[in-house]
């Protein structure tokens, strides 16, 4: 894992292949999803070769998704428990949204609107699943009766929806905050960066002498 | 078999616009089944394996006359049979033919997903166009009746078409031309709710009070009909729905939410569009970068 001297580590390389087959599984899922949703998006269903193939594969990318939204939260719960400062964060929402900078207070690892999305996506995931598995007629239809089965469609296309904007919510800040995809992408950020958007954060990583993501745990071990 | 081009289309699943529609005088048909007359010889369900060559695969007598138990993709008319024992204590043998009732306000075709998948004529006939089909099973969801059955080996749904073909050339549906004791009639849905009117006024003159005609508004009226002589409590009739309607919750699903929630993804997307045109990306400054620099370097720099 390579990173330009001088830069910082943001996240690990597991961490991002993890972050990208999520990704990739998510967008299949909306598209494949919203192809069964709205007439009007039907045509959708031609990028995965036809409504039978929508149908038949979106469950499947489902079961990706959970597992590697799972190692996501192994990942990433840690630096995700909500504190007192996030709640002072989204008071300042409004300098947030206007790029004004001074009046935040200092976020660690992540913001409380990151936060917000890592939880809603926790919770958003397994619900999916579960409503998914209610829904999976070719595998699951003998196991619920017909009442249930409207029940989760309803509940498993809401949920789709909530996902949908959160998930909008995810992909507008990595590309309005600049420099967040290459964290992702090739893992780095720049000490400005941090300094920015992360001041707790390369704080912590500064007085351990630690290039990123975590800061060293100083068991009396010295730095080189 | 492709679709007819039949151009007779009152409606048509998952689809924004007005389908062909041109040749759309038909009169309403309707299949009258009249309990009453029924003696359960299975002649129709026969009728119905023979001319949609169906054959269903043949299963162990489960001590009931019902055979196969349960409507499946290839049986789809199944007589089902009811011994109930009334108010002076005799024992009546309810004989109902089950099969797709072809609804008015079709619950399967207001919750398919797939384009064309399933139809309503101008007759009111509903028929699935198999090519169409995905094999979601979410016509099965919005049926009130419990009828369509999908085939795990094709994955399409199927249920009786009321004979929409030999309708089209001017026959009457199989099972009505092979029923022997007439019980089964086939016409236009005036002439059939007339002829009901006659049978319940004959019923009554001969003891059955609550005799009537089983045509249920809650999914607009339906294009098979029954003459029941309880019609008061048609779930004596192997469970035949009271008040069957779209459940509310297919309604939800399937209603004005899904509009409002495209609107809303859109509005979201949108919100994104303009608050970067009005605020712009987050840049780091010089300033950044400069305070970074002497925090890592009085802190000692990380190697
Ligand atoms: C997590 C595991 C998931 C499973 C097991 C699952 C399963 C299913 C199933 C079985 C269906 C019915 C159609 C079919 O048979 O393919 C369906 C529909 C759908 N899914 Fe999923 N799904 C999952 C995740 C997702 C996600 C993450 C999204 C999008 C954010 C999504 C969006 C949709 C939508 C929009 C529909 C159509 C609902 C409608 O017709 O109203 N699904 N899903
Ligand atoms: S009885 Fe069921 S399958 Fe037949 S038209 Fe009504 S909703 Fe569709």
């Amino acid at each position: 894992m390579t990173h330009p001297k001088g830069t910082l580590r943001r996240n690990t390389t597991a961490a991002r292949i993890n972050h990208w087959i999520t990704g990739g599984c998510f967008v299949l899922l909306v598209l494949s999803g919203l192809a069964m949703f709205h007439p009007m998006l039907f045509w959708l269903s031609e990028l995965f070769g036809g409504g039978q193939w929508t149908r038949a594969i979106h469950p499947w990318i489902g079961i990706v998704l959970l597992v590697s939204y799972a190692g996501m939260i192994v990942q990433f719960w840690r630096d995700n428990h909500w504190s007192r400062q996030d709640a002072a964060w989204m008071r300042a929402i409004g300098s947030v949204l206007g790029n004004d900078e001074r009046a935040i207070p200092e976020v660690d690892r992540f913001n409380a609107g990151q936060k917000f999305v890592f939880w809603a996506m926790a919770l958003l995931v397994p619900a999916l699943f579960l409503t998914g598995i209610v829904i999976w007629d070719a595998y699951f239809s003998p196991y619920t009766t017909i009442e249930q089965q409207r029940l989760a469609a309803l509940i498993h296309s809401l949920l789709a929806v909530t996902a949908i904007v959160v998930w909008i919510v995810h992909v507008y800040a990595a590309l309005w905050v600049r420099g967040s995809v290459r964290a992702m992408t090739q893992g780095y950020v720049t000490p400005g960066w941090a300094w920015r958007h992360h001041r707790a954060w390369l704080r912590r990583l500064a007085a351990s002498g630690s290039e990123g993501p975590r800061p060293r745990v100083s068991t009396g071990r010295q730095r080189q | 078999m492709p679709d007819l081009q039949s151009q007779d289309y009152i409606r048509r699943s998952a689809s924004t616009l007005t389908p062909p529609s041109i040749r759309n005088h038909e009169q309403e048909v309707a299949k009258l089944i009249d309990v009453s007359r029924c003696i359960g010889c299975k002649a129709c369900q026969s009728a119905c394996m023979e001319w949609n060559d169906l054959r269903s695969e043949v299963g162990r007598f489960q001590g009931s006359y019902d055979n196969p138990m349960d409507l499946d993709p290839s049986t789809w008319t199944l007589m089902r049979f009811t011994e109930w024992e009334n108010e002076q204590g005799n024992l009546e043998w309810l004989i109902r033919k089950d099969g797709c009732m072809h609804c008015e306000d079709p619950g399967c075709l207001k919750a398919c997903p797939a384009p064309g998948a399933i139809v309503q004529y101008a007759n009111g006939i509903v028929d699935f166009i198999s090519a169409n089909c995905i094999g979601c099973g979410y016509c099965i969801k919005g049926c009130p009746f419990d009828i369509p059955r999908i085939n795990p080996v094709d994955r399409k749904s199927y249920k009786c078409t009321l004979c929409s073909d030999r309708v089209t050339a001017g026959l009457e549906p199989a099972c009505v031309k092979a029923c022997p004791t007439g019980a089964i009639m086939f016409g236009t849905k005036t002439d059939m709710t007339r002829w009901a009117g006659e049978r319940i006024a004959d019923l009554n003159s001969r003891g059955f009070q609550n005799a009537g005609l089983y045509d249920p508004p809650g999914v607009g009226g339906t294009h098979v009909m029954y003459v029941l002589h309880h019609a008061d409590r048609p779930s004596l009739y192997a469970g035949l729905p009271d008040a069957p309607r779209i459940s509310p919750l297919v309604g939800a699903w399937k209603g004005l939410f899904k509009p409002l929630a495209l609107a809303g993804i859109a509005a979201a997307a949108l919100a994104g569009f303009f608050h970067w045109v009005v605020v712009g990306r987050n840049e780091v400054q010089p300033e950044d970068d400069a305070e970074a620099q002497r925090l890592m370097r009085d802190s000692g720099e990380p190697k």
